[in-house]
């Protein structure tokens, strides 16, 4: 019996269950057959921070998220259409965020009283009518896969571990996913445990059978591929698209990569990737300490590399020293905070953007750092390569705010071609660049550190092994030009505004702010502009369709550099009469845009450690317009 | 002692195409340090000996902490970094680390490198990196103006400790050592000579090289090392190390060291006979005798102390095999633009046409 095949435009999908479940891994194979088949997607893992929470407890549930459509789509979705959950305290920690009327798949082989209690569930949802208004589908997902697995002779307990792949044959049947590259990705992953490879296999098959045969589901689905544009694509992550950009900006550069890092939730993973590509020259320091991490970035961009340290919020903090000396110092420096929720070691494992004044303002004394943000998971890259010009372009410690929504959420990524992504020229200094004024050497040629390039008010970048360029740079005030230890009054007035000049300057190669308005043909304008920065971008996007669809016009930015600002901000954010910023913080980008440009913007704020809800952020702006 | 040229430590750096002297390591700014300041004598040292070492001046780098000793780059016509508190062996690591033709230096106080900056020191001894550590170590804080160190003398009275200070100090070398240091040394400022060929021995090394230097503060903490420096008594308390020398000391060598069979360390016996006599062995791989060595000398005031150097051994260290690992994950590699459009167009893509 063939059945019957229903056209979708778009679904979202959430899988949950215990964080030994192998939820990520189910969603991210899902992605992957997703993504291979061209649909657009977005992905938001959403895991705790304990590595295995106790068994069965909603502390300890884990879940991945994918949205995927035949268009172009922002968000990872506010509210999923399915549910898979793969134990009782899966269901009842998802619930409440699925739609009426949602498909719920649940394994009800966990549904035993104890495990019900656990959960928190007096009776058991599956069969008293909590579940009502949802379309529910229970199947003892464990002991099917066990059953289907059992000629391999594995113990009850590892034939159980496939019972994910089983879910993911079931819904990649109910979806219409190819299949192929997961059989792969399996038979890669356990090519040293036969008997677990063949297992992970046949479960993953076994689920696929069952959807076709079983008379539970009446039709599968299509969601046939979105438009892109030509070219070739993967699914990237934000962590590793920001550890590609790194890449890229040492090749770009011709400088040695040098990243000097401590372990921390959730930057690790761009430690442990660029690891992995020493071929290209890169040195990666697990250091003793934050401190230490960005010391020895600072030391290796001394002589001669592009220096780079990652962190989170707790880390940056202790950094703060070594970038002011950065800044005094005048060297390049990347530094990568991927913000999670704080204050504190706060919510490790969720995202904020809440370290904006940090990254801003976290040093004593007038430290003026470029801030750049990328906007959505594969913008990691543009934005990690941006950082860098930067920082080697200004001699500057520039600060890159990622998060935790964008370091493991994902996207297809249209792949750059390396012949279009921009050079940098580190330009060091090879030459004496002054010239004795008097005394004894009048006349004869010497090197001042810190006599600047007349455009970019950058010093000269002399490394050590420059003949005849010896100098002594540090932490103390430095006489303007020659460099030289300056307690001068009038020179440290001299310094510090030339060093925040020096930062303005930047905005002259930043391209005008993009201003996505419908009513900019007729020159009418919208009456409002909502203003974002960072992974904010993809809520926002989702948001002002919904209230362009309900007729309403309404403009969208979003800014890349956070300081210095572009240019032509002041006169955007004038030209409407309202301008809305969303933020998951409490409203950081707002109080620096009303600092500077006296504007009256309208904060649009929350902490939850996820994503903003396009649906509640679209009421919110329709509000704005109709008050 | 004198190690052929080129000194392993060394060896990836270029030597210089001519003769040096002293004047072109000076740099033209004025040392302000207080009259009488240990630390004049530690330069004039340096800048004596560097010349000698015969390397290109430029390939030569100072990065110093904070306090008065970590002034000293600015006094040096090499390349230099001042950098801040405690942190300068953590900037020296990755300058280290990605520079092999660079000769990196570290100077540092007890202050910065035991108090602040503790966490750093212990683990680059630990990494053995390669470069030399210069702990000036005047057993006080000079330039907060005369706070008790992490080296003082417990009791210690100072405008920080009205009624004694608390803590117990921090002997360096055992703390060092303690680290698995591979080049572990103690020296005095006002012996010259001693110094020189310390810091020859510490710049010939492969890998850490920490060398402490007791040195005067006149200011804040004088005569913390009369013991050692005034003639008459110094023959009786500098115990001095020199490897493959059986340990005796005292005006008439009467006084020697010998192993404690009870404690497993050692102690110093008073004519003792020569077969009892330690003969001190720098190279030992392990360092429980050198420890041992290190505790003769006093955490209160000063009577004692082993001067020389407690262990200088061999170990592969964090920075060549770094490169190594570079080098391996290279081989092959001649266009890393080309790399990387292999590296971004890698994992599952798809086409869209």
């Amino acid at each position: 019996m063939t059945k019957q095949v229903q056209q979708l435009d778009r679904v979202i999908i959430r899988f949950a269950g215990d964080s030994g479940d192998g939820m990520q891994l189910t969603g991210d194979r899902f992605t992957q057959e997703t993504a291979s088949f061209g649909n657009d997607l977005s992905t938001l893992p959403n895991f705790p921070a304990e590595i295995r929470a106790p068994q069965g407890t909603l502390p300890g549930v884990s879940s991945f998220q994918v949205h995927f459509a035949d268009h172009d789509i922002l968000t990872p979705g506010d509210s999923p259409d399915v549910l898979v959950a793969m134990n009782p305290a899966a269901l009842k920690a998802n619930l409440s965020d699925v739609k009426k009327g949602a498909t719920v798949i649940v394994d009800s082989h966990d549904f035993t009283s104890r495990n019900l209690s656990r959960a928190g569930y007096a009776e058991n949802p599956l069969e008293d009518d909590t579940l009502a208004e949802y379309d529910v589908h229970a199947f003892e997902l464990t002991d099917m896969t066990v059953e289907a697995v059992k000629e391999f002779g594995l113990s009850r307990k590892d034939s159980s571990r496939a019972k994910n792949m089983f879910a993911l044959g079931l819904l990649s049947w109910m979806y219409g996913r190819p299949t192929d590259s997961t059989v792969t990705f399996l038979e890669r992953r356990f090519a040293k445990a036969p008997d677990i490879r063949d297992a992970n296999v046949t479960a993953f098959k076994a689920g696929w059978y069952f959807g076709e045969t079983t008379e539970a589901f009446a039709v599968s689905y299509e969601i046939k591929p979105a438009p892109m544009a030509p070219g070739t694509y993967r699914n990237i992550t934000g962590n590793l698209a920001l550890a590609y950009g790194l890449i890229a900006g040492s090749t770009q550069s011709g400088l040695p990569l040098f990243l000097g890092s401590y372990p921390i939730t959730p930057a690790s993973d761009i430690l442990h990737e660029l690891s992995k590509h020493k071929r290209f020259g890169i040195t990666t320091f697990q250091a003793e300490d934050e401190i230490a991490g960005v010391g020895a970035a600072l030391g290796a961009s001394f002589g001669g590399s592009l220096g780079v340290t990652t962190t989170s919020g707790p880390g940056l903090a202790l950094k703060a020293e070594t970038i002011g000396l950065g800044v005094m110092m005048e060297l390049p420096l990347l530094v990568v905070d991927v913000q999670r929720g704080g204050p504190s070691t706060g919510l490790p494992t969720k995202t904020e953007q809440a370290d904006l004044l940090q990254a801003m303002f976290g040093r004593n004394g007038e430290s003026p750092v470029p801030v750049v943000a990328p906007r959505s998971p594969a913008d990691c890259f543009d934005a990690a390569l941006e950082a860098a010009r930067i920082a080697v372009t200004y001699r500057t410690p520039v600060l890159l705010l990622s998060d935790g929504m964008l370091a493991n959420g994902s996207e297809p990524w249209h792949i750059p071609e390396v012949a279009d992504l921009p050079m940098i020229d580190p330009a060091f200094a090879t030459e004496p660049n002054h010239t004795v004024e008097s005394g004894k050497s009048a006349g004869e040629r010497d090197f001042w550190p810190y006599l600047r390039d007349e455009e970019t008010l950058a010093r000269p970048w002399a490394v050590p092994g420059t003949k005849g360029l010896e100098h002594r740079i540090g932490g103390l005030e430095k006489g303007a030009g020659h460099g030289n230890i300056s307690y001068d009054p009038a020179n440290h007035d001299l310094m510090v505004r030339t060093r925040a000049a020096k930062v303005e300057r930047i905005a002259r190669d930043i391209p005008p702010l993009e201003v996505d308005d419908p009513l900019d043909e007729d020159g009418r304008g919208a009456d409002i502009l909502v203003l974002g920065w960072g992974s904010t971008y993809g809520p926002i996007g989702a948001a002002v369709r919904q209230v362009r669809s309900s007729g309403h016009p309404v403009a969208q930015a979003h800014l890349r550099h956070l300081n210095p600002f572009p240019a032509d901000l002041g006169a955007v954010l004038r030209s409407y009469d309202t301008v809305m910023v969303p933020e998951m913080n409490l409203g950081q980008l707002s109080m620096l845009l009303r600092a500077k440009y006296l504007v009256d913007v309208i904060g649009y704020n929350h902490v939850r450690g996820l994503p903003l809800r396009a649906a509640e952020l679209a009421e919110a702006i329709t509000k704005e317009i109709t008050r | 002692m004198t190690e052929l040229l080129p000194l392993p430590g060394l060896r990836h750096v270029p030597a210089a195409d001519a003769p040096q002297n002293r004047k072109e390591f000076t740099s033209d700014q004025e040392v302000r340090w207080c009259p009488g300041c240990g630390d004049y004598a530690v330069l004039a040292a340096v800048q004596g000996f560097l010349p000698e070492l015969g390397l290109k001046r430029e390939n030569i780098v100072f990065v110093s902490g904070i306090g008065c000793s970590s002034r000293f780059p600015y006094y040096l016509d090499t390349y230099g970094m001042h950098s801040i508190h405690g942190r300068a062996p953590a900037i020296a690591t990755g300058l280290a680390t990605t520079r092999e033709d660079l000769s990196v230096w570290v100077v540092t106080g007890d202050g910065d490198a035991l108090s602040i900056g503790g966490n750093h020191l212990i683990h680059a001894l630990r990494r053995n990196v390669n470069m030399t550590i210069l702990l000036f170590n005047n057993r006080i804080y000079g330039l907060t103006k005369g706070q008790y160190s992490p080296t003082s003398e417990p009791g210690k009275v100072t405008k920080s400790t009205p009624m004694g200070s608390l803590d117990n100090p921090f002997n360096p070398v055992s703390l060092a050592l303690g680290a698995e240091g591979t080049f572990v040394a103690r020296t005095v400022d006002s012996d010259r000579k001693h110094l020189t060929s310390v810091l020859s021995a510490a710049a010939a090394h492969r890998g850490t090289s920490l060398v402490e230097i007791y040195q005067n503060c006149p200011i804040f903490n004088d005569g913390a090392f009369d013991a050692i420096k005034d003639n008459e008594s110094r023959s009786e308390a500098i115990i001095p190390l020199a490897h493959g020398e059986p340990i005796r000391f005292g005006r008439d060598r009467q006084l020697g060291v010998v192993r404690d069979r009870f404690t497993g360390g050692v102690r110093i016996e008073e004519n003792p006979s020569d077969a009892d006599v330690l003969v001190h062995d720098a190279h030992a791989a392990d360092p429980t005798t050198a420890f041992a060595l290190s505790r003769l000398t006093d955490s209160g005031v000063l009577a004692h102390a082993a001067i020389g150097i407690f262990r200088q051994v061999e170990a592969s260290t964090y920075d060549d095999q770094a490169r190594d690992q570079i080098a391996t994950a290279r081989a092959g590699t001649t266009d890393t633009r080309t790399a990387l459009a292999g590296l971004l167009a890698s994992g599952d893509t798809w086409d869209v046409v």
